[in-house]
């Protein structure tokens, strides 16, 4: 018995989110709430993503998926593994030939183009939810864009360690209206949410899903004397090279040595595969 | 209406016809100005390719149809009901309303949401007679600079628009092709 329904769901599960994930698009940055199915994976392991990647997958798209930058991490696996199994979708590590990404805390670094849809593994939507746990209130606040708490918290960032420490999941204000979490992306990654592709985020435990339509203005919040910046490691990806993507830092021995490389593992094979080298690539070769 | 024509005119493929349909629609819905082909089913007269596609992929027994009044006869209740289950309701109840825009008027009649569910709010799929990329300009969310769309009256669009966040969103059909405007745009009457 392996015969799935075309991307595993049901018609009228699929019909719900594809009605939530309309009337996302039409308010941007709100949070639709949607009746979330189990999912033959734990929660945390992307079932919210995996249920919007289900709702928008048609057999001719090219499916591609991503934790923390990487193809080749258990949870990508296993997640282009699923979509193989019951959707019969071609897969693809390579950004440029995907048409879906799924993602789980990274937006890759190439940009991506008009005809691709990018879809986020949310595990907390609700940017508020920290600073107030009510969602009747953090509703209510939202309505009222009622965000000075938001405020409030990145000044207590300030006041305790002179810059706001907030390094990933960092709040946005969408289309000048709702205060979204962008997943727990890094900051780096916050101006690359104004895009030419579509954004759809799905949090699966919590039940909702938001989406970023093309071209909607995206700001990191901040203040006017401690603006927003996007950071990453002050570093050059020590196998390919590269000085303007994200970098993950891994510790090699019990001496303290560490190497920095890109954290999008497409982004970095790409680069050595076109010649560019970084400080230990000879090493890697040899 | 003979008993046979009410079950044609459905999906003959659901799950595939229904994605590529949904992501015609979704596209839209993201650019709006844009226009899609949106093809699958085959409705009976009065409703056009593209909103029959429509109700088969988006409605079922979970949402509210009104049909306005030129969409509304005896086949296209049942064609509807055979293959939705969606329960035919009045205008202020719907989750989706069809027809053309002057039996779907007044907007003020439609759900538009509450200020904490703003979702909660209709979808009108209003047939065109021509559906082109001219006349009023549209500017917001998912359009670079401006579109422009064959809308059928900017100033009442504009005040579902005002409403934001709250307020309708659109599609428009004409014979297979698709576009839509969502409320979270603004509208500029042509010259």
């Amino acid at each position: 018995m392996n015969e799935y329904n075309f991307a595993y769901l049901d018609e009228q599960t699929k019909r719900m989110i594809r009605r939530a994930i309309l009337k996302g698009l039409a308010v941007p940055g709100y949070q639709v709430p949607f009746a979330s199915r189990e999912m033959p994976m734990p929660y945390g392991w992307g079932t919210g993503g995996v249920q919007v990647s289900a709702a928008t997958l048609t057999p001719d798209d090219v499916f591609k998926v991503i934790d923390q930058g990487a193809d080749d991490t258990t949870n990508a696996v296993s997640i282009r593994k699923f979509f193989e199994k019951t959707a019969g979708v071609a897969t693809t590590e390579e950004t440029e030939k995907a048409t879906i990404i799924q993602t789980r805390h990274r937006i890759p670094e190439a940009p991506l183009r008009a005809d691709q849809i990018l879809v986020y593994q949310v595990p907390i939507p609700e940017p508020l939810r920290f600073l107030e746990p009510r969602e009747t209130e953090t509703r209510k606040m939202h309505s009222l864009q009622e965000y000075g708490l938001m405020h409030v918290k990145l000044y207590e960032d300030i006041s305790q360690h002179g810059a706001i420490s907030t390094a990933y999941a960092y709040p946005v204000r969408v289309a000048d209206r709702y205060v979204m979490d962008p997943s727990p992306i890094p900051k780096f990654d916050n101006p690359k949410l104004e895009m030419d592709a579509i954004q759809l985020f799905g949090a699966g435990r919590e039940q909702r899903i938001y989406a970023v339509p093309p071209h909607t203005r995206v700001v990191s919040l901040d203040f006017e004397d401690y603006p927003f910046e996007a950071s990453k490691a002050d570093h050059a990806c020590d196998l390919c090279g590269a000085e303007d993507s994200y970098l993950d830092e891994v510790i090699t021995d019990d001496a303290g040595d560490r190497m920095f490389v890109c954290s999008d593992t497409d982004y970095c094979r790409s680069r050595r595969e076109a010649g560019h080298q970084g400080r230990l690539a000879q090493e890697d070769a040899a | 209406m003979t008993p046979q024509t009410r079950f044609l005119g459905g999906f003959t493929d659901a799950p595939v016809q229904a994605a590529h349909a949904f992501r015609a629609a979704m596209t839209v819905m993201a650019r709006p100005g844009e226009l899609r082909q949106l093809v699958g089913a085959t409705p009976p007269d009065g409703l056009s390719v593209a909103a029959g596609t429509l109700l088969l992929t988006l409605c079922d027994p979970d949402t509210g149809v009104y049909l306005a009044r030129g969409a509304d006869n005896p086949a296209i209740r049942q064609w509807l009901t055979f293959h939705t289950g969606a329960p035919l309701v009045p205008a202020a109840q719907a989750d989706f309303a069809v027809g053309f825009w002057q039996d779907l008027v007044p907007l003020d009649q439609y759900r538009i949401g509450t200020p904490v569910y703003p979702d909660r709010s209709a979808t009108l799929i209003v047939e065109c007679d021509v559906l082109q990329k001219s006349g009023a300009t549209l500017r917001g969310p998912g359009i670079r600079d401006t579109a422009r769309l064959s809308v059928p009256d900017a100033a009442a669009l504009q005040a579902n628009s005002d409403l934001y966040p709250l307020g309708c969103d659109f599609f428009f059909t004409c014979g297979d092709t698709v576009a839509a405007l969502p409320r979270s745009i603004r509208i500029e009457p042509e010259g």
